[in-house]
């Protein structure tokens, strides 16, 4: 039993990786990744959501009406979303202020109600709340990975500390002004999940179509 | 022929089985530079034709010639030009000095020479650099490398600016063949065009580089703003007072991006590709009527804030990169439309795209990069809206 929860902490960070093979979340890892420090502590609000979403759904679970779950997983991460909004409203308004509205879009991010609809749904609490967990590590390992790219090479710091030193100040580094652009984050993102592919070959979708010509060589 | 004779020793290490066997492309890759390919179809269909991708490529190539000998001219000329008031530094001058050349404007050798040193390194930077990802995929993917890669690096030689550090021409040439072409399965099934994904990789990477008065004439100090530049901030009236003529922009003596500025050499460029028939007439139609009409549409409405309105059709066509752009990059038959009434629309879109960005878009002052990458991205799309009204109108008859 314990093998199992460690796999399911484990599971989401490379071999069923929330964002690199399911390609959910795609948005606000598109948007916040442009620096650490605001990656970071969305990855921190999105585990925290997801953990305790699952957990009381699945204390719940066999009270929820089939027919409208869907509400009342709504309801619940709506709830946990709020809060953590007037957590960092009232604790760290600066970066509050930076992620603006992608706090409250957490609500919409796919992990948290495909979380909660395909695991917590037929799972006990404290294995939800694991799963939970696992996920939204998962989430933040890919959120940190784009996170350090960008934000390394885009401004040539890191946490919001000079590692480069930008021609501006003085230094040598031309910072790239591609990568504090959002769609910078899909071709990051979209050479992740090549990596990830590469190493894992099992993760290597099926082709829907062969070109047979080419393939005959 | 000892070469051949060579070529035909060592071919047996390369082939199955043999020693090399996993560097065949690049055997291929030297092989068949040298010799046509002696490969032959062996099922069907067999098409007879003149022409193979090696010829396109080459062709292609060759049709670059007239902008290549542009680029090198204006390049030196704009710089010897602006070196009369601002003075010559570098190691470029240095070697311009030791021969004894000298900077004058009106010397048509001392400029092609001091063109010649700026075009060469980046185009030494963008072959060798994009050349090693393009074999490295070839080896790993098990696929040729092809003449393709020749004809996108001259083509993105020819599109970037004078000044461009040198590490950004590597960075924006890897940046097309990997995410341009590569990734997506190489030569044919691009669905951008490489050479054009690379330059606009530097333009939002490093705008400072790409854009701005100051980088087009490579020297110091010295700021000249483009033609397309000058019009956007003051109306294309005012290029008269700068003392550039429509002509002087048809042939290309304004400042800009190296191969793009002279309209007379893309054209003859045009000329070439239509004869032999690789570029398809009917998206250089397009291409036109989509600017000229929505250029004539935009005089008509007019503009009192935006100078840009009233720039006629014509002015169009001779600043920026539109008729480098029309001619090699609208042209491409990968990435652009595939079915005959596709590629008129194709164009056409592109052509009314160049325009929307130039005139309404105050972000972008050259919009035929953005223009022609937005017409890639929907090639398929017109293609498949095409294609499904054909089989309508034909499932139609058989009621």
């Amino acid at each position: 039993m314990a093998h199992k929860r460690r796999d399911m902490l484990v599971d989401p960070l490379v071999d069923n990786n929330p964002i690199t093979l399911q390609v959910l979340g795609i948005c606000s890892a598109l948007a916040v990744t442009s620096s650490l420090q605001v990656a970071f502590v969305m990855s921190i609000a999105v585990t925290l959501v997801t953990a305790f979403s699952s957990m009381f759904i699945s204390m719940i679970r066999n009270q929820i009406p089939g027919s409208i779950r869907i509400i009342v997983q709504m309801v619940i991460i709506a709830s946990l979303v709020i809060l953590v909004d007037q957590m960092l409203k009232a604790y760290a308004f600066e970066i509050s202020k930076t992620l603006s509205v992608f706090v409250g879009l957490i609500i919409t991010n796919c992990i948290v109600m495909g979380r909660a609809e395909a695991f917590a749904m037929k799972n006990p609490p404290l294995d939800s709340f694991i799963d939970g967990i696992g996920n939204g590590l998962g989430y933040g390992l890919i959120l940190m990975m784009v996170g350090v790219i960008r934000e390394l090479f885009g401004s040539g710091s890191l946490f919001g500390v000079t590692i480069l030193e930008t021609v501006n100040n003085g230094g040598w580094y031309v910072p790239n002004g591609l990568l504090l652009l959002p769609p910078s984050a899909f071709f990051i993102i979209g050479l992740i999940i090549w990596a990830f592919r590469s190493w894992k070959t099992d993760q290597v979708e099926e082709r829907e179509y062969k070109i047979q010509s080419v393939e005959g060589h | 022929m000892g070469l051949r004779n060579f070529f035909d020793r060592i071919e047996p290490h390369f082939v199955k089985g043999g020693k090399w066997e996993q560097y065949f492309p690049i055997y291929e890759m030297v092989e068949s530079f040298l010799y046509t390919p002696k490969t032959v179809t062996t099922a069907a269909p067999h098409a007879r034709s003149y022409i193979d991708m090696k010829r396109i490529m080459t062709y292609v190539v060759l049709a670059t010639i007239p902008c290549i000998l542009m680029a090198l001219y204006n390049t030196g000329y704009q710089t010897n030009l602006a070196i009369a008031d601002f003075g010559a530094s570098g190691w470029r001058a240095a070697i311009i000095e030791g021969l004894g050349i000298g900077f004058n404007a009106a010397n048509p050798i001392a400029n092609m020479l001091h063109g010649l040193l700026y075009f060469l390194p980046i185009y030494i930077v963008t072959l060798v650099a994009g050349g090693i990802f393009e074999v490295i995929f070839a080896t790993v993917r098990k696929h040729e490398v092809n003449e393709g890669f020749l004809v996108s690096s001259m083509l993105y030689a020819l599109i970037v600016p004078a000044t461009t550090p040198l590490w950004q021409v590597a960075l924006g040439i890897i940046f097309g063949v990997v995410i341009g072409k590569e990734v997506f399965g190489g030569t044919g099934k691009n669905f951008l065009n490489p050479a054009l994904t690379g330059r606009a990789f530097l333009y939002f990477a490093y705008p400072a580089a790409m854009s701005g008065d100051s980088v087009w004439v490579p020297v110091d100090g010295f700021t000249g703003a483009t033609a397309l530049a000058v019009s956007a901030s003051d109306g294309f009236q005012e290029l008269a007072a700068r003392g550039v003529t429509w002509w002087d922009s048809f042939l290309g003596f304004i400042p800009g991006s190296m191969g793009e500025t002279s309209t007379l050499a893309a054209l003859l460029g045009l000329a070439f590709l239509l004869a032999t028939k690789i570029a398809n007439y009917r998206m250089v139609v397009g291409c036109m009527a989509g600017m000229i009409g929505f250029s004539l549409l935009l005089n008509w409405i007019g503009s009192d804030s935006n100078p840009m309105f009233a720039m006629p059709w014509y002015w169009h066509l001779v600043v920026g990169g539109y008729a480098f752009g029309l001619v090699f990059m609208v042209t491409e038959p990968v990435s652009g439309a595939h079915t005959n009434m596709g590629r008129y629309i194709y164009g056409a879109l592109i052509g009314f795209m160049v325009v929307m960005i130039r005139v309404i878009n105050p972000a972008f002052p050259e919009g035929m990069m953005l223009a022609i990458l937005f017409g890639n991205v929907f090639a398929p799309l017109i293609d498949y809206f095409v294609v499904q009204a054909n089989i309508k109108r034909r499932a139609k008859r058989h009621v």
